[in-house]
């Protein structure tokens, strides 16, 4: 008899906890002659990301690259993480920024830390490089995509790449690339065309302080229009020499001219 | 004081007359046209003396260009402008339509008209329309109180502000402002910052392209129309032609029919009256 009362006080096709604050489970058990819940079942796949960063900032100069990101992990449009570290050092070569689901992030950090791991036990010389390193995440977000669970991130790899410098973008999807600048997110669509101006302006690639000083206007760019940002960030530079992450900075805003406003 | 407004006064209260009538249509099978939206870069920024309203010139519907040099810069009183994205016949027409109650009013009062009298008036008409006119404008002027600039969304909620940014180019254009805008800044700054900002929508937005119109309005009805300040994307010009010379193939026979309409009773024939067959002297070709 489907539908009506059933064993133990069923009531159509919601069972009630045996005990008080027992476990709801209809997600455990299917019972017999009884239509399953749609989306029940512990086992569930990535439709949303939970706690999100939001725009990162990369961009090539002569001699290395800059990755930059804030600090904050929202949870929806809650602030509720404004201390994480969202730019990586992978190692004295290569670094990873991303922005996404953060729970995703933290695992891939694990496994990328724990290959790097490897690869210092291995102790030949060798160590993971900028390009490598964007491959495997390559092969990694793609097979996630495919099975439609995907790891919600958009990640920069940024490093030195036998002697040069490597920029390259990998997201949820697996869309992959390598440019001279990328920013993602909503600070992203802000960043992009004052990079571009500033080399346009420069005629090429522009040195260590210039890029560090556009990276710094796009980071306070970022943070004056998305409503999901921080004004505390990370920077990491990378060059021959290793890797230097500074932060957290701050941003500075000045607000004067607001007292000029009156009405709307 | 006897005033013809109260005929231009609109009804209180809101007026979708025509969305009976759409959804008859639509229900009969009629597909309503595409808009032609102006996907958009336009700015403004206040300045010493002044406004300076910027805007590109691409105007899209859907993924295609429909107009490349359109006029998104639109009058409102000779001290008033604004500057429109959103569905390009609803800015052109709200714009007309509150232009001409203001120079109505203009005669009612003497006086130079206010901004805040233009902005309150496309406010109160959009907000009876509840969104469904697509218009999103920057208006700016100068009047006795000083310089201007309002932002005025299709809902009807408006800003006060000293620079802004719409249309898909907001970002773009606002990554420039924001990096470089300050108060009190000379004309020739304005100008070349409102220059910059449109520059970065048309080059990296897909929704704007072509050139950058300006307006710069300053005290006394001094308005500069600057129509193609700056023409971003000029077209190449050909500098060659791959036509072939007459000759390069060679005619080895010309026939020549000389065709007339047969009479009307036939129904329209075509009868040949005659004929010339002429051999051509084949040209060496080596």
């Amino acid at each position: 008899m489907e539908g009506m009362m059933g064993p133990m006080g069923t009531i159509g096709n919601k069972c009630p906890p045996l005990w008080s604050n027992g476990p709801d489970f209809q997600s455990i058990y299917s019972f017999p002659n009884r239509k399953s819940v749609a989306g029940s079942g512990p086992r569930k796949v990535t439709q949303s990301p939970v706690t999100t960063g939001t725009s990162t900032f990369a961009m090539k100069f002569d001699g290395g690259v800059i990755l930059a990101a804030d600090t904050l992990g929202s949870y929806g449009s809650m602030a509720m993480f404004t201390d994480l570290q969202r730019v990586m050092k992978v190692n004295d070569q290569t670094c990873v920024v991303a922005g996404g689901d953060i729970a995703d992030f933290q695992f891939l950090q694990s496994v990328i830390e724990q290959k790097q791991i490897d690869e210092d036990c291995r102790d030949d010389g060798l160590s993971l490089k900028p390009a490598a390193l964007h491959s495997w995440l390559t092969r990694v977000m793609y097979n996630r995509r495919s099975k439609f669970d995907p790891l919600w991130n958009i990640y920069l790899v940024g490093g030195m790449q036998d002697g040069e410098p490597f920029l390259g973008y990998v997201n949820l999807q697996g869309t992959a690339f390598t440019e001279t600048l990328i920013a993602s997110g909503l600070g992203g669509e802000m960043a992009v065309p004052v990079m571009r101006k500033a080399m346009e302006v420069k005629g090429g690639l522009l040195n260590e302080q210039e890029a560090r000083e556009t990276i710094t206007k796009c980071v306070r760019l970022g943070y004056l229009r998305d409503c999901r940002a921080w004004p505390k960030y990370h920077i990491a530079t990378i060059t021959k020499d290793g890797v230097k992450i500074d932060g957290p900075l701050m941003i500075d805003s000045d607000w004067e001219y607001a007292k000029g406003i009156e009405g709307y | 004081m006897e005033t013809l407004m109260p005929k231009e006064l609109p009804m209180p209260g809101f007026n979708f007359e025509n969305c009976k009538r759409n959804a008859m249509l639509a229900g009969n099978g009629y597909k309503p046209p595409k808009m032609t939206k102006t996907g958009t870069t336009i700015c403004a920024v206040v300045f010493k003396d002044g406004v300076v309203l910027g805007a590109d010139t691409r105007s899209t519907g859907g993924d295609i260009v429909a107009n490349k040099n359109c006029e998104k810069l639109h009058y409102m009183a000779p001290n008033i402008y604004c500057a429109g994205a959103g569905t390009a016949a609803d800015c052109d027409k709200t714009t007309a339509m509150i232009s001409s109650q203001l120079e109505l009013h203009r005669l009612n009062t003497g006086r130079q008209v206010r901004v805040v009298a233009a902005q309150r008036m496309v406010k109160q008409m959009l907000f009876r329309y509840q969104g469904h006119i697509g218009t999103y404008l920057i208006m700016g002027g100068v009047d006795v109180t000083g310089p201007n600039l309002y932002e005025i969304a299709a809902h009807g909620s408006t800003s006060k502000v000293p620079f802004c940014t719409m249309g898909s180019g907001t970002l773009a254009a606002m990554s420039v402002l924001e990096s470089h805008w300050k108060p009190e800044m000379e004309e020739e700054d304005a100008k070349q910052l409102v220059r910059e900002a449109i520059r970065a929508g048309i080059f990296n937005d897909m929704g704007s392209g072509s050139n950058v119109d300006l307006v710069v309005i300053k005290a006394n009805d001094n308005v500069q129309y600057l129509r193609g300040f700056d023409e971003a994307n000029v077209k190449g010009v050909r500098r060659d032609k791959y036509s072939y010379k007459k000759g390069t193939t060679a005619v080895l026979t010309e026939k020549v029919r000389k065709i007339q309409l047969g009479s009307k009773g036939e129904g329209c024939q075509f009868v040949v009256e005659s004929e010339e067959v002429r051999h051509v002297e084949a040209m060496d070709t080596f």
